[in-house]
């Protein structure tokens, strides 16, 4: 339990850095901090394989992908010194008021609905000792779930098109480069037969 | 369990509040993912307190979609650096009427 503590105070204190940050590689530093302790936080529920493509789709696939468009805009110009941002000073602290005031809310509404639930808080997991663990998730997966998994294909194959779309050149190749001084006077590999022309 | 719950919506919450309050898209798009990650902590939080994994699978999904959305998402600001070499949210306003 105290370990339920730390990690959940370790994991808001990350995205509050995350979301406070000036620069955007420190966001970036905070939410990665912020998925690995979700990842353990997974691991306490009894979801392996969740834990595990957490660390590796989103701390290794999208968050380079964020390390690799940053790197790609503030090359040698400063996109981002405007302005302030949006939200004034007075305005944080009335931030965190309506938060905790939504949190209220929403924990009580979810609280009714655990309370219905089949087997109690801290019960074990019901069914089977597999629960949660690769296979079981890969049957429920390949079996009960296949059309979403088909679908997810889909789903990727546009975010793929549409990416290439968007940001891909936007120029067709050029067609041929010159040949420049410097490879004509590079030694030919091939070297072409002298011919001495008759007189 | 009301404690994961909890921890879920004061994720979620934070992420709202990154994206009224920063004008950075980057970190936008950053604490899109935060709510997202809420969502997932939710759903696996209750897929065990049911004892039934259909929670898993829908996370597995809600992380593809994340990755197609940050990715989408990425290649907008890369064309909106493009156009007008700065990147702010509050000045893409090309498609007011």
């Amino acid at each position: 339990m105290i370990a339920f503590w730390l990690l959940s105070f370790a994991l808001i204190a990350t995205a509050v850095f995350t979301i406070t940050a000036q620069k955007p590689v420190y966001s970036v530093v905070g939410l990665l901090g912020n998925f690995v302790i979700l990842a353990i936080l997974y691991l306490t529920l009894n979801a392996e394989f969740l834990a595990v493509i957490q660390i590796v789709v989103y701390s290794g696939a999208i968050l380079i992908l964020f390390l690799f468009v940053i790197a790609l805009l503030s090359s040698g110009v400063k996109p981002f010194d405007i302005g302030p941002d949006r939200a004034p000073r007075i305005g944080i602290p009335a931030a965190v008021f309506a938060l905790i005031g939504l949190c209220i809310v929403v924990f009580s509404v979810v609280r009714a609905q655990i309370a219905g639930a089949p087997n109690a808080p801290q019960g074990v997991t019901g069914t089977a000792d597999s629960f949660g663990s690769v296979g079981d998730f890969g049957v429920a997966l390949f079996t009960k779930n296949l059309l979403p998994f088909e679908v997810t294909a889909l789903l990727l194959m546009v975010a793929v098109i549409g990416v290439v779309l968007l940001a891909g050149d936007e120029k067709p190749a050029p067609p041929r480069r010159k040949p420049k001084a410097r490879d004509l006077e590079r030694e030919p590999i091939v070297k072409p037969v002298e011919t001495v022309a008759p007189r | 369990m009301e404690s994961y719950i909890a921890l879920s919506a004061v994720m979620f919450f934070l992420g709202v509040v990154g994206v009224i309050a920063r004008r950075n898209p980057l970190i936008v798009l950053m604490s899109i993912e935060l709510m997202f990650n809420a969502a997932n902590l939710a759903l696996v939080t209750f897929s065990k307190l049911w004892a039934n994994n259909t929670g898993h699978i829908f996370a597995f999904l809600v992380i593809t979609v994340a990755a197609a959305e940050a990715a989408i998402g990425l290649a907008i600001v890369v064309v909106a650096f493009r156009k007008q070499h700065y990147v702010d949210v509050d000045e893409a306003s090309t498609l007011k009427g």
